[in-house]
């Protein structure tokens, strides 16, 4: 299914309300159930930081990479309220998640040594503002601070979902939850389909937004149908 | 919400984040609430070089703690004083916010804390 018909920021920032943000607290712990494996380049970056390293974790959803590493200090974010009261839960100790925009962060500029953004800037519905989040992650770094940004790529040969090179970029992802119907005393169990708004990442596009906010790639790669980039901003003179 | 976690946290109001004034936040009618949390020393002497400590001190006598000594202390102070490392570790892991507001001493922002969440969502005025 194609999507995205955004123009304006106004359009954009409803756009993604109704087919991200929504979605998401009406899923939430369904998609908690299911998200629980963390990937292992993630979980690699993770766990060779120096203990006491302070970082953010933007778009921590469930906080499924809070509990990588306990000789850190992670403050995770999210937009669900219903994904943060999961990610908060005492199994992420010492860990910390807020409820707040990935555009509009409630961190100081220059302050940490670390920031991952797993699986959140593509939902974004414009250029413009998947290069403005990149930014923001960017901004909250300090000298020699690296973040690993993390998205869905749109070469997956191998995957099912058929999406393949010169395929179309914005699409329109299902997730059908399943619930039980024993309170309402119906048989057999309910299923709802909820459209989630993607944008999939071309070979190289991830780093030409990195750089196009200022920011210097340190290493990037593929990992199993995504592309990420471990950046940082460039070391002043 | 920990107290730790509030010396990472500022205004989210774009033009609030070059002003001295909107770090820390300011606590306001907060419930606080006490966890218990394992002692963890090497975690509180690694983290406390990254901790600004004139924002904590301004927190935790906000929050109606006893006055914190003016330099943080350093890793061979802890060790030797059982009683500062406890009450750091108290002050900083266990002490929850419940309930409350976090008030941004720039523009005047209210950010709620409720059942121990902070919320910085923008109203659209803000953004
Ligand atoms: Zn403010």
């Amino acid at each position: 299914m194609n999507a995205n018909p955004v123009v304006g920021t106004e359009e954009a920032e409803s756009y993604e309300e109704q087919h991200v943000h929504e979605v998401y607290e009406q899923i939430a712990s369904h998609f908690s159930s299911t998200r629980y494996k963390p990937w292992p380049i993630v979980s690699s970056f993770l766990s060779s930081l120096r203990p006491g390293s302070i970082g953010l974790d933007v778009g921590c959803g469930n906080g499924k990479y809070l509990a990588v590493n306990r000789d850190v200090f992670i403050v995770g974010s999210d937009r669900s309220s219903n994904l943060v009261k999961i990610a908060s839960q005492s199994q992420n100790q010492p860990h910390a998640a807020v409820v707040a925009d990935s555009l509009a962060l409630p961190h100081q500029k220059d302050r940490f040594d670390f920031a991952i953004s797993i699986a959140v800037v593509h939902h974004l519905s414009t250029r413009e503002r998947r290069r403005e989040a990149v930014g923001a992650v960017l901004e909250c770094l300090r000298d020699g601070g690296r973040a690993l940004v993390y998205v869905w790529a749109l070469e997956q040969k191998g995957s099912r979902r058929g999406w393949d090179e010169g395929g179309e970029q914005d699409v329109m992802v299902p997730w059908v939850m399943k619930s039980s119907k024993k309170d309402v005393g119906e048989a057999g169990e309910t299923e709802k389909t909820f459209q989630r708004f993607y944008h999939l990442y071309r070979k190289g596009e991830l780093e030409e937004d990195v750089v196009e906010v200022g920011g210097e790639v340190v290493e990037s790669g593929y990992e199993k149908d995504n592309w990420w980039a471990i950046c940082r901003r460039p070391l002043k003179e | 919400m920990k107290v730790l976690t509030l010396n990472f946290l500022t205004c989210a109001v774009k033009a609030c984040k070059s002003s001295t004034a909107s770090f820390p936040l300011h606590p306001k009618d907060c419930e606080l609430v006490s966890d218990t949390i394992e002692a963890n020393p090497a975690l509180i002497y690694n983290i406390l070089p990254r901790v600004d400590w004139a924002a904590l001190m301004t927190t935790a006598s906000e929050l109606g703690f006893p006055t914190l000594p003016a330099q943080a202390p350093t890793k061979e102070e802890l060790e030797a004083d059982e009683k500062m490392m406890g009450e750091l570790h108290t002050l900083l892991l266990e002490t929850q916010i419940s309930e409350g507001m976090l008030r941004c001493g720039n523009c005047g922002h209210e950010y709620r804390v409720k059942e121990g969440i902070a919320n910085f969502l923008l109203p659209n005025h803000l953004v």
